[in-house]
């Protein structure tokens, strides 16, 4: 646990105990799992790469810790079993398209089981980067049918929010360029050959992915963030919806 | 999927082989590849859990006994997609005859014994097509357990099926789990359209069985190598 921030006053000792709210799966589940005795809560933040999500959690978990709820971090390809191999996978940029959701689909159930369940059984706060709606988006955007990825996915457990950072194509390219000076293969759609240049096809696929997202929207339900505004207004927001979730506020809940 | 690769209008044609360990399976395709390349045709094979990328996940999945029933199951379909999409669906447009030792069947069985949601798990496999001629060895359990357990005295801890606490002693468990996938081929037999050959004969007469159908079923001449026709012609006139 982090140094407590300034926003919890030091005296303070009043803790929030969050009031239980059920959870369930989106299908058919992970087999032998009791949904009643997940007595903690599963926080989603989503966007694109440079939509500022890796801050934004960093931001949440010291001000959780500080306010004396215990945390545990997801995210995307950070699993034991296949992140390695994922990672050589793309690398050589080998695996079709079915077979590379697959292994990310694998990536998600072992952090699942092995990570969001047993945080989730204990009582603690479960914050991922991303979930599958990111990985939904991707094969979507490659054109893979869309109940199949629902029936794949079927194993998720619904979380209690979904946070979806939105930031436009034209700033996320200057947010890459700031940081890495470079664009991604993958985040810029490479692999369809959307356009010649990566410039133009990270626009293009950036653009398609949003497409795919606003869908997932109606579907699943994400709370829209708008990430354009600066870090700590934004990061306010998030801090007032989750206050209302963890008081118990239906209305906040996706 | 539904169809057969003939069905989806393929040049090419997969037969598969289904059966427990220890059924004598992989013998009998071994047996049939030489057969077919005996006569020059265009054959491939290809086995379950082989392909590079994933096996190295796989076998640090089972070493550490990470895999879950879940797991278990998906990382065997990326497997099975990766040698689907990069190996048998280009060859069987090339018209080849694709061997398969173990084919989606095999995953029915053991994940839904495992637990998985069975139709769960056929969904994630519909992406695949049928094969054209579906072998299952039918042995006697006990034969099958005997081949397995005399050559090898050192059970592993997924081929135990210890992960489902079926039993602490592996050779227990190893019968109970065995029996268990058997019941579930024989239940989706009729459904795929099982060609039930009887295991517990011998070599010869399983082969035997095996090739009379294959030339039946298929036009073998059709898959003759045009290149090698070519080739062999060319020598021949030199």
């Amino acid at each position: 646990m982090s140094q407590p921030p300034g926003t919890a006053k030091p005296m303070d000792v009043r803790i929030i105990v969050p009031k239980r709210t059920p959870h369930r799966f989106y299908g058919y589940g992970i087999p032998g799992v009791d949904v009643h005795k997940l007595a903690g809560r599963l926080i989603v933040v989503e966007g694109a790469d440079g939509s500022g999500r890796s801050t934004q959690i960093r931001l949440l978990v010291d001000w959780l810790e500080s306010c004396g709820h215990s945390t545990v971090q997801v995210g995307l390809k950070r699993s034991t079993l296949v992140s390695e191999e994922l990672e050589r996978a793309q690398q050589g940029n080998i695996l079709s398209r079915t077979t590379l959701s697959l292994f990310y689909a694998t990536d998600f159930a072992d952090q699942l089981e092995h990570t969001i369940l047993p945080a989730l059984r204990a009582g603690q706060m479960v914050l991922a980067d991303r979930y599958i709606y990111t990985l939904m988006a991707r094969d979507l955007a490659r054109g893979m049918d869309e109940r199949w990825l629902q029936n794949l996915y079927g194993m998720a457990l619904v979380p209690d929010v979904v946070f979806y950072l939105h930031v436009a194509p034209e700033e996320l390219v200057q947010r890459a360029f700031a940081k890495y000076a470079a664009l991604d293969y993958w985040e810029s759609g490479m692999d369809l050959g959307l356009a010649r240049d990566m410039f133009d096809s990270f626009l293009k696929y950036q653009a398609l992915v949003a497409a795919q997202f606003q869908r997932l929207q109606q579907l699943y339900g994400f709370q829209t963030i708008d990430g354009q505004r600066p870090v700590e207004v934004v990061n306010a927001e998030l801090r007032q919806r989750i206050e209302a979730l963890l008081a118990g506020d239906s209305t906040q809940t996706g | 999927m539904t169809k057969t690769f003939a069905e989806l209008g393929f040049p090419g044609r997969l037969i598969a082989v289904e059966g427990l360990d220890g059924s004598g399976k992989s013998t009998q395709l071994y047996l049939l590849k030489r057969w077919l390349e005996a006569q020059r045709l265009k054959v491939f094979f290809s086995e379950w859990n082989s392909s590079e990328l994933v096996k190295s996940a796989t076998s640090k999945g089972k070493k550490q006994a990470l895999l879950t029933p879940t797991t278990f199951c998906l990382i065997h379909a990326t497997d099975f997609a990766d040698r689907y999409e990069r190996h048998l669906v280009p060859l069987l447009r090339a018209g080849y005859l694709v061997l398969c030792d173990r084919y989606i069947f095999t995953a029915f069985a053991r994940d839904i014994v495992r637990g998985c949601p069975p139709q769960w798990v056929r969904d994630i496999y519909s992406f695949a097509a049928l094969p054209d001629l579906t072998f299952f060895f039918r042995a006697d359990l006990e034969v099958s357990l005997a081949r397995i357990l005399d050559g090898r005295p050192q059970l592993k801890y997924f081929e135990a099926g210890m992960d489902l606490r079926l039993s602490t002693d592996p050779y227990e468990s190893f019968r109970i789990f065995q029996g268990r996938i058997l019941d579930q081929y024989l239940a989706m037999s009729e459904e795929f359209g099982f060609v039930l050959v009887d295991a517990n004969q011998s070599i010869e007469a399983q082969q035997t069985v095996v090739r009379s159908l294959v030339a039946e079923r298929l036009d073998l001449p059709s898959f003759a190598h045009p290149n090698l026709v070519r080739y062999n012609r060319a020598a021949a006139t030199r």
